[in-house]
């Protein structure tokens, strides 16, 4: 296959894909399992985050019937509580959400989005899922290895993390050390594709300001995944090599046991703030995607222009920017130097500014649009109210005074779940919805998407909503069982019991999307090549589902930005990117 | 940490000067028609396998750089005894530069189109290579006998983790350097060898200037400058 040769004569400045040498698959193998085609390789990495994404939602299970119930569930010990708190917490945060908006969404997307036949580096990203899949089924293995999972909690302090007493210390903690490794290094493969074919693999036309604001927010997020993920990949090299060698890179001299160990001087807060200079670009690394994806679904829904393209695109790379420098307010109780937490919290309040940017500019293009509330678009109206409450207890937890007594609360875990559990999922959510047809050809089933949206919607916040409060009360955190203590009243038991049976239900309706997703498959109405009158490159292609190449046999020419609907005079209420001017024209003139 | 940001700063400018040539500041939505009535945008010429390699770079950095912050955030505490580098690493040192010469020698020749100059930079280049990798394992062994354990100090510590995080990285080189050759083996057409050359030799004087870099934290070298940094930033 041979795209376009450069064209001397023609208005279009030269193009900007040279000729590419497409690889083609010689056998089913090869077609369907060690694919080197990015729409596989996008639903390969799909599927396997889904899949150990359920294993977190059934550890979540665990967790609420025990702090819901304590005591009624015998199978449940204080040890395997901690494991699966930790595991839950490490699954979802980089399994599930980095895995599923990187590799997932970026590898379906971006070359479709941006008029590409493919990746850059195919071969290169055939490893990554492959490396990530090693990743994953090593993170799985813990639960059967001597010992089982480690109980460190996601952010795996030492010195407890490496020590006797936490569960894992065995095999858990190495084996999640060594799948960390190896998650980053897949990752590390697949950013460079993502990064480089935004830079280098656009179609004629596509300039960085008329791509979709959902590949700025992939490719940004990918940016900042390439810098921040090194800094977790040394924490956890050094962390496996005390535990393995007895080095003492953060462990300080301590008993253990009754007795002196091995280790000491180390510093367990440098671990921090390696930790933590990963884990708050991290934050980010999910919600750009994020933040990308629900530009284009509000603009395609409402049929209306994104409002302020420019300025979305500024506070991207500005969040991407900025999420570097606020890391310690993760650490305003970890003993570090105290006025380094007022730099922090000052840096964080910053990026509020263009996150509510963000903000406002979503509601603005809802502003007198023509909204057809059909189910990604409830997601994505979902996220911006969860996203917004979420940022809002944020501010709280990132000014130093109110953070110290909300500390290690049910208010922490209340705040981040809004923030980047529930958000984020909802956008997932909505884009499956969204993109779902592309990939298979055929819709899901609207009936049970409204039913799913609306007990996920609402039953996150009666989750949320009232752990929050349990956190005012000073209910903590990565308990195991609460006990006597004075200062929660028996309400705060009987709410506890509550947000489990309602976690439960939200659970249970995710069976029904699992279902729907099957079920259409097969039975689901048949899409056609553009169901939702998109405007964007990716449903303009000549097959749905797009075949190998993407674009048959030419690649298309792109005249204009992502955002063209309703234009007025227009005869229809979008214009595709690859439509040329004069082509409107006709249609103007007919229309008028 | 300082060491870490001092880098991002110079990622954020290179990032910055590259989107201020892709007018950020255009209105897309008054912008119909073919690109060619508006400038800037068009992607870059160089070659993708070179950005490529270019952003892997950039990875990579990050990585040794967050190593050295560690490094110096780790050299602070009172347990910290600097251990005698061997005089071996100096044997090495020149190993590697020599490597780096036969690279680059192999990059001009392929420049001109002179396949023998390409194989033999390419095999002397390898080989040096190798040379230096069985020379950090032999001052590995001298330290060890002498008593220098990988856990009886943080300093050792970090002494055997930089250099086979640095070893580890030259293996991978290695490998790629071990296709273009087999390639090169292959193939009469140097037009064709020339990219593959070129990104060995961008590889290896990286890992060179890494390799320096690490060398001055660990003979203690850089100290000095540490200090400076860290009375200006204090």
């Amino acid at each position: 296959m041979v795209d376009i040769p450069y064209d001397r004569i023609a208005d279009i400045p030269p193009a900007e894909v040279p000729e590419v040498e497409l690889y083609h698959p010689r056998s089913w193998w090869t077609r369907y399992v060690f694919s080197q085609d990015a729409k596989v390789i996008a639903v390969q990495y799909a599927l396997t985050a889904s899949a150990i994404g359920l294993v977190a939602l059934v550890l979540s299970w665990l967790m609420r019937l025990q702090l819901g119930f304590p005591g009624t569930f015998s199978f449940i010990d204080a040890n395997q509580y901690l494991q699966f708190i930790t595991m839950h917490g490490m699954i979802m945060v980089i399994y599930l959400l980095t895995a599923l908006f990187l590799g997932g969404f970026g590898n379906y997307l971006i070359p479709l989005m941006v008029g590409a036949r493919d990746m850059v580096f195919p071969y290169v990203n055939m490893l990554s899922y492959w490396v990530y899949l090693l990743a994953v089924l090593v993170l799985a293995s813990t639960f059967f290895v001597p010992g089982g999972p480690t109980g460190a909690g996601w952010t795996l302090y030492p010195p407890q993390a490496i020590l006797s007493g936490t569960p894992g210390q065995d095999w858990g903690i190495i084996l999640m050390m060594s799948s960390l490794i190896l998650f980053i290094i897949g990752f590390t493969m697949g950013g460079l594709n993502y990064v480089v074919t935004v830079l280098q693999a656009r179609t004629r036309g596509m300039t960085l300001m008329r791509l979709p604001l959902t590949v700025w927010g992939i490719f940004t997020a990918t940016v900042m995944a390439l810098l921040a993920f090194p800094a977790l990949f040394v924490a956890s090299v050094m962390l496996l090599l005390d535990r393995l060698l007895g080095t003492s890179f953060f462990m300080p001299s301590l008993v253990e046991m009754g007795q002196l160990s091995k280790y000491g001087g180390g510093s367990p807060l440098l671990f921090q703030h390696l930790f933590w200079f990963f884990g708050h670009p991290e934050v980010y690394i999910v919600a750009l995607p994020a933040f990308g994806i629900v530009s284009d679904l509000i603009s395609t829904h409402a049929r209306k222009n994104i409002f302020g393209y420019r300025m979305m695109v500024w506070a991207i790379v500005a969040i991407g920017a900025l999420s570097f420098l606020v890391w310690a307010h993760h650490m305003y109780v970890s003993g570090m130097f105290p006025q380094f937490g007022y730099f922090f919290a000052t840096t964080t309040l910053i990026i509020a500014i263009p996150t509510a940017i963000k903000v406002y500019n979503w509601v603005l293009t809802l502003w007198r649009g023509d909204i057809h509330l059909r189910v990604p678009m409830l997601f994505a109206l979902g996220f911006i109210i969860t996203f917004v409450n979420g940022g809002l207890t944020g501010l709280f937890l990132g000014n130093v005074v109110v953070d110290v007594p909300l500390s290690d609360t049910m208010f922490v875990v209340a705040h981040f779940h809004m923030v980047m559990g529930v958000a984020p999922i909802m956008v997932v959510l909505g884009a499956i919805y969204h993109w779902y047809p592309k990939v298979t050809g055929r819709m899901l089933n609207d009936a049970l998407g409204k039913f799913h949206f609306w007990v996920t919607f609402l039953g996150a916040y009666l989750i949320f909503f009232p752990m929050h409060y349990l956190g005012l009360l000073g209910v903590p955190r990565r308990y195991f069982e609460l006990g006597d203590a004075a200062f929660i009243p028996p309400s705060a038991h009987s709410l506890n019991a509550f947000i489990s049976v309602v976690a439960l239900t939200v659970g249970f309706s995710q069976m029904v999307f699992l279902f729907n997703l099957a079920w259409s498959l097969f039975k689901g109405e048949a899409s056609g090549g553009n169901p939702w009158r998109a405007t964007t490159l990716e449903w303009q292609t000549p097959e749905t589902p797009p075949g190998h190449g993407n674009w048959g046999k030419e690649l298309p020419v792109v005249y204009r930005w992502a955002y063209d609907y309703s234009v007025p005079g227009a005869g229809e209420d979008f214009i595709p990117q690859n439509q040329p001017p004069r082509a409107t024209q006709v249609v103007q003139g007919a229309a008028s | 940490m300082s060491a870490i940001i001092l880098f991002l700063a110079v990622i954020a400018l290179i990032a910055g000067w590259w989107l201020s040539q892709q007018r950020l500041t255009a209105k897309p939505w008054l912008e119909e028609g073919p690109v060619g009535q508006f400038p800037g945008g068009d992607a870059m010429t160089w070659p993708a396998a070179k950005i490529g390699l270019g952003v892997f770079l950039a990875v990579a950095s990050a990585l040794f750089v967050l190593f050295i912050s560690a490094y110096s955030m780790r050299m602070n505490a009172v347990d910290w005894r600097a251990l005698p580098v061997p005089r071996l690493l100096w044997l090495n040192t020149g190993v590697l530069v020599l490597s780096s010469v036969a690279l680059q020698w192999s990059s001009v020749a392929a420049r001109r189109h002179d396949a023998e100059g390409v194989m033999i930079g390419l095999l002397a280049g390898g080989a040096s290579a190798v040379i230096f990798l069985a020379g950090q394992l032999l001052a590995w062994q001298q330290l060890n006998a002498a008593g220098y354990f990988v856990a009886s100090n943080p300093a050792n510590s970090f002494f055997y983790l930089l250099t086979a995080v640095h070893g580890l990285h030259l293996t991978g080189g290695l490998v790629a350097l071990g296709r273009t050759t087999a390639k090169v083996w292959r193939s009469s057409k140097i037009a064709d060898m020339r990219l593959s050359v070129e990104l060995c030799t961008i590889y290896w004087h990286f890992l060179l200037l890494v390799w320096l870099v690490v060398l001055g934290l660990l003979t203690g070298w850089t100290d000095d400058f540490v200090n400076i940094c860290r009375q200006l930033l204090s």
